[in-house]
């Protein structure tokens, strides 16, 4: 990957993590997931998959399982031309469809989620499709990390080995929070390649932050020929907001305005902002 | 090939969109799996992967038809069925073995005699209850076709009912007429309402038996013309709540209706058992039955 198109990334991404920030307040967002996984997202739509636009019949399908991640989707979505920016500003308007989970009245979204545990599965279906008609299609799966105590993801991921999805890849947010704590301290994942393995997936683990580094790992899909490959996506939950980053009290935050604008301010590199807002830990 | 799986494969012959899923439940797909090939996907035992993967195949236009024993499909994968399929509307056909009393012998766990009400919970999720299997398989292609998910509480017995009408959603089929007692009621039970009439007309007392065939659509209509009898009586192999007696509890208020009505079903899980036994333990002979009318008749 050129210099010139990792910086061209970087400034996608960082116009993201603005409507990240943007959607933070009247009402608010999951703002530490969402800024996890911008890197990610914007890589996948960017550079991995094919897809022409929302309506490309023979586009690649990514599945947003982490449905609390939407603002980083529909931040994505909005870069790449596919969503209005003004749709943005009726986030939590019943009279749209722009809440905190993902759904299909938004072009560009293949399924609903929020419900975790529950788009491998339906991935697995359309990874089976697209082998029912020798499609070269590639299918998609982003799942939070948290989300793997969800005993479904590892019933799908038997089901897809046995079925020999290979054209069936699920991306990781390893950012090693779940809602209220970090993984490692209440369920915890890891080895997780090891666990990958035993139910017939090949994993990799990348910087999920490094465009070069994502380049290279999903360069190399599949990694098996006989069953769905992972990848395992580092990440830092709140990414480019110091004030944020790793803060387990900083999941769900639903911010003054004066705030947004610090944090606008934090993410061009200015100080870190003040932020006096409670924060919800449980939503 | 049973009558059963010769129909899907005939309609898998005739729509490339149809595939076949179970989760290791083959009882009534023994031959069908090396007649459509890749087209029958079985999962193994894993009922939330299998609805999930059924939304997933039918968001990309199939029409999965998924099997499972009720219980599991119902139960363990009912919030993938309402979340997926449901909220998803999805033209996924569930198909659900053993419902009600067919469970016969295994035990609660596996008696899905709360089916109905969480189907019914679901918006436009359809509920298909044939008497038999031959109203199964007359009513099979239209479920299939229809762009909502549907429940089907399948039934393998033929011939257990005269029918006198031909299949279509949401209309019911009237098997006798009476002036007495209305009896309304749905699968297996049919069969049992049909001959505790038998019993009650040659008792003099004449019965209307309506059979449902469709719980969801519901013949609303039918429902309200039995009530202008005397006695309109439900009969049901699940709870007595949040089934057909509480379905019809409703349309009543909503239509500021008063009947008589004897709601008959299972106040809990009913004593396992062989078919027979279990029928007369839980009072649902149609010998029984018809006493319990008749009783109601005369007090």
């Amino acid at each position: 990957m050129t210099d010139d198109r990792i910086e061209s990334l970087r400034a996608t991404a960082l116009a993201v993590r603005e409507h990240i920030v943007r959607m933070s307040t009247d009402g608010g967002c999951f703002i530490g997931a969402s800024l996890s996984c911008a890197d990610l997202v914007v890589f996948l739509y960017e550079e991995f998959l094919s897809i022409e636009g929302p309506d490309d019949p023979d586009r690649d399908l990514l599945f947003l399982s982490k449905g609390h991640d939407v603002p980083a989707l529909y931040g994505t979505f909005v870069e790449l031309g596919w969503m209005a920016p003004e749709r943005l500003g009726s986030h939590l308007d019943p009279a749209d469809h722009v809440y905190w989970h993902p759904n299909r009245s938004v072009p560009g979204v293949e399924f609903h989620s929020g419900s975790l545990g529950h788009l491998l599965p339906v991935a697995v279906g359309v990874a089976m499709d697209a082998k029912l008609r020798g499609e070269s299609r590639r299918v998609v799966v982003i799942t939070g990390d948290g989300e793997l105590d969800e005993g479904t993801n590892w019933e799908a991921l038997l089901v897809a080995s046995a079925h020999g999805l290979d054209n069936l890849t699920v991306v990781v947010d390893r950012n090693a929070f779940q809602a209220n704590m970090r993984t490692e301290e209440l369920v915890p994942l890891e080895p997780l390649e090891d666990k990958f393995a035993a139910f017939g997936a090949t994993a990799r683990r990348v910087d999920g932050h490094d465009f070069a580094a994502l380049a290279e790992v999903f360069d190399a899909l599949p990694y098996r020929d006989d069953g769905p490959s992972v990848v395992i996506a580092e990440t830092v939950r709140g990414k480019g907001l110091p004030s944020i980053a790793e803060r387990a009290d900083r999941w769900f935050v639903n911010f003054t305005h004066d705030e947004v604008e610090a944090l606008l301010g934090e993410l061009h590199g200015e100080g870190p902002a003040d932020l006096t807002s409670d924060t919800l830990v449980v939503r | 090939m049973q009558p059963y799986e010769q129909l899907l494969a005939d309609l898998m012959a005739e729509d490339e969109r149809i595939v076949v899923m179970t989760a290791e439940n083959r009882a009534a797909l023994r031959t069908l799996p090396e007649v459509v090939g890749d087209r029958f996907i079985d999962v193994g035992i894993a009922e939330q992967t299998m609805i999930g993967a059924a939304a997933g195949l039918a968001l990309r236009g199939r029409i999965p038809i998924v099997h499972a024993l009720s219980t599991f499909l119902v139960y363990r994968a009912f919030e993938f069925v309402r979340t997926d399929v449901g909220i998803g509307r999805l033209p996924v056909k569930l198909v659900g073995a053993v419902p009600g009393f067919l469970s016969d012998g295994n035990g609660p766990t596996h008696q899905a005699v709360e089916d109905i009400a969480l189907m019914w919970g679901i918006p436009d999720m359809g509920i298909f209850a044939p008497a038999d299997e031959d109203e199964l398989l007359e009513g099979l292609p239209a479920v299939i076709a229809a762009p909502e998910p549907y429940y089907i509480r399948f039934i393998g017995f033929p011939g257990r009912v005269a029918h006198t009408e031909p299949f279509a959603l949401g209309t019911s089929e009237t098997l006798s007429e009476g002036d007495d007692v209305a009896i309304v009621s749905y699968g297996f039970c049919v069969g049992l309402a049909v001959e505790a009439a038998r019993l009650l007309s040659e008792a003099g007392i004449g019965c209307r038996v309506v059979n449902l065939r469709t719980i969801a659509p519901l013949d609303r209509e039918a429902l309200l013309d039995a009530c202008e009898l005397p006695l309109v009586v439900t009969i049901e192999d699940h709870f007595l709540h949040n089934g057909l007696a509480s379905i019809l509890a409703g349309i009543l208020m909503e239509e500021q209706v008063v009947a008589n009505v004897l709601p008959i079903g299972l106040p809990t899980w009913f004593r396992p058992g062989t078919l027979d036994r279990v029928l007369e333990h839980a009072g649902f002979t149609p010998a029984q039955l018809a006493d319990r009318i008749r009783q109601r008749l005369e007090s």
